[in-house]
């Protein structure tokens, strides 16, 4: 598992108080690990402050899964 | 016909304990939970005392692990916490729980609050100021709203009947109870969780209320700073905690065949009308919440046994107080004893109302009224009256009444009986 997705799956597991082998790849933030709307924003608002990214509001609406968090910050990284 | 309401259930946090059992112990001892401020860095502020709420696994102390996940105590600001703590404890001690649907419409919360996530506010405030909007929380608003409180209570227990929250300073736990009780009195509800709750030691908490010249700063003796009705008393000693009680329509209450502590026969309030934050001199506003609580209780001034009193250890405050409850007794003060809890744990302002209503009720189930602490030289205007000075007194206490006062001027009061069938 690459560097990036390892550091999404810890901030997933903190900030949802979950087991870090419940956050697989293709889980849902909010139909498989429990996430509410606000939950969402915050986790956001994590990657954003681990990756020293900014996310937009469109591209935050897309990121529902592990794998589509760890497909927008790796794109990041790369154009960076 | 107005229904007849009965405590059915406490909880509390407090200085003093994580509990209501530790607190009330500790209370009737004589101890003090006033210490150096731990949570906050207090070196630039003016004063560095206050009553915290001991945290920590100890026997006593209050574990908020024991109420809620971390991910749940992230999103709720501290007074919150206590709220939670107090209501679980209370409804647990009732033995009441809403399973039916028709239970859960008629069972409430009113716990109030007077400033509720000042701490957040503050953190809040710093984050937008140094990291930018985008950093704020999504959990800041509703960890910090005053009604959230009430609102995560609600959720918790599936309370789905009134769902309410007083913000009236440090009336608002006081307030609270008497209008949840009006709410069952009334028939909106079977069963009301009400009280207070507040965290407001921080140090924009400390910086405010001490630029009011309201807290004492007798920085380097803290467990002698909170000293109501003596002479040598210079301020409040702000306090944290929640004290919230199960209000129960009586015919709800024996149909389910629960313990019932004593009843609610008197709420009073009023306003002064005068000042954001000193009452008048006579306190007339305290008086007349005072009468109105007696009058519909249907009481004689000889009647009322224990007070505990608002006695925030103020000079103006104290002194109004007491020239208002002479006067609320006809001068007839032989048969009262009046103690001030805040001696003991500081002022809990939202939470104040709550938590001394759970003590009135408490004195009355031991028969026994808790001290005063600290009253070495009482006020000369305090002759001829049994403040309670320094050791628990064992009484006959049929009806206890219990004073709140807040800035804004906005006063209650309210008067439990010992419960006969």
């Amino acid at each position: 598992m690459s560097d990036i997705a390892n550091r999404v799956k810890k901030i997933v597991a903190e900030h949802l108080s979950i087991e870090e082998d419940k956050v697989v790849a293709s889980a849902n933030f909010s139909e498989d690990l429990g996430a509410d709307s606000l939950d969402t924003v915050e986790l956001v608002m994590a990657f954003e402050e681990e990756f020293g990214v900014d996310i937009p509001d469109d591209a935050a609406e897309k990121i529902l899964t592990v794998q589509d968090a760890v497909d927008f910050l790796s794109e990041q990284s790369k154009a960076a | 016909m107005l229904r007849r309401v009965v405590v059915t259930g406490l909880g509390a946090v407090s200085p003093l304990g994580g509990n209501l059992k530790t607190t009330w112990d500790r209370l009737i001892s004589g101890h003090s939970g006033i210490g150096k401020v731990q949570r906050c860095d207090t070196t630039d502020l003016p004063v560095s005392i206050g009553g915290e709420v001991p945290m920590g696994e100890e026997p006593g102390q209050l574990n908020v692990d024991d109420y809620l996940s971390g991910k749940e105590q992230r999103k709720v600001d501290t007074f919150i916490h206590f709220a939670i703590a107090a209501s679980d404890q209370a409804l647990a001690d009732s033995g009441y729980k809403a399973e039916t649907e028709e239970q859960q419409d008629r069972s409430g919360v009113m716990v109030g609050s007077g400033i509720g996530g000042l701490p957040g506010i503050y953190d809040a405030s710093i984050t937008l100021k140094e990291r930018g909007a985008r950093r704020v929380s999504p959990f800041f608003i509703p960890s910090t709203l005053v009604n959230l409180a009430s609102g995560n209570i609600s959720i918790r227990n599936q309370f789905r009947g009134p769902n309410h929250a007083t913000v009236t300073a440090c009336s608002a736990g006081a307030h609270a109870i008497g209008d949840a009780a009006r709410m069952i009195a009334f028939g909106d509800a079977d069963v009301m969780l009400a009280g207070g709750a507040e965290s407001a030691i921080c140090p924009i908490g400390i910086a405010g209320f001490a630029a009011a010249r309201a807290l004492s700063t007798r920085n380097d003796e803290p467990e002698k700073a909170s000293r109501p009705w003596d002479i040598h008393r210079d301020g409040f000693v702000m306090g944290e905690g929640s004290g919230v009680m199960v209000l129960e329509d009586l015919e709800h209450a024996k149909k389910r065949g629960a313990k019932i502590y004593a009843e609610v026969v008197g709420y009073g309030l009023s306003g002064d009308a005068h000042h954001v934050t000193s009452p008048p001199d006579d306190a007339h506003g305290a008086y007349r919440a005072m009468k109105m609580a007696r009058e519909r209780a249907g009481l004689n001034p000889e009647d009322i046994d224990y007070i505990n009193a608002h006695g925030t250890s103020t000079p103006a405050g104290d002194l109004g107080e007491l020239r208002a409850i002479k006067r609320f007794l006809d001068g007839k003060t032989d048969h009262v004893s009046i103690s001030s809890t805040k001696s003991a744990i500081g002022h809990l302002l939202g939470a104040a109302g709550g938590i001394e209503a759970v003590f009135s009720v408490k004195a009355i189930e031991n028969q026994i009224a808790p001290p005063t602490l600290n009253l070495d030289e009482p006020e000369p205007e305090s002759e001829g009256i049994d403040l309670v000075p320094h050791k628990a007194k064992e009484r006959k206490i049929t009806y206890a009444m219990s004073n709140s006062f807040g800035f804004g001027g906005t006063n209650s009061s309210l008067i439990f009986k010992k419960f006969e069938s």
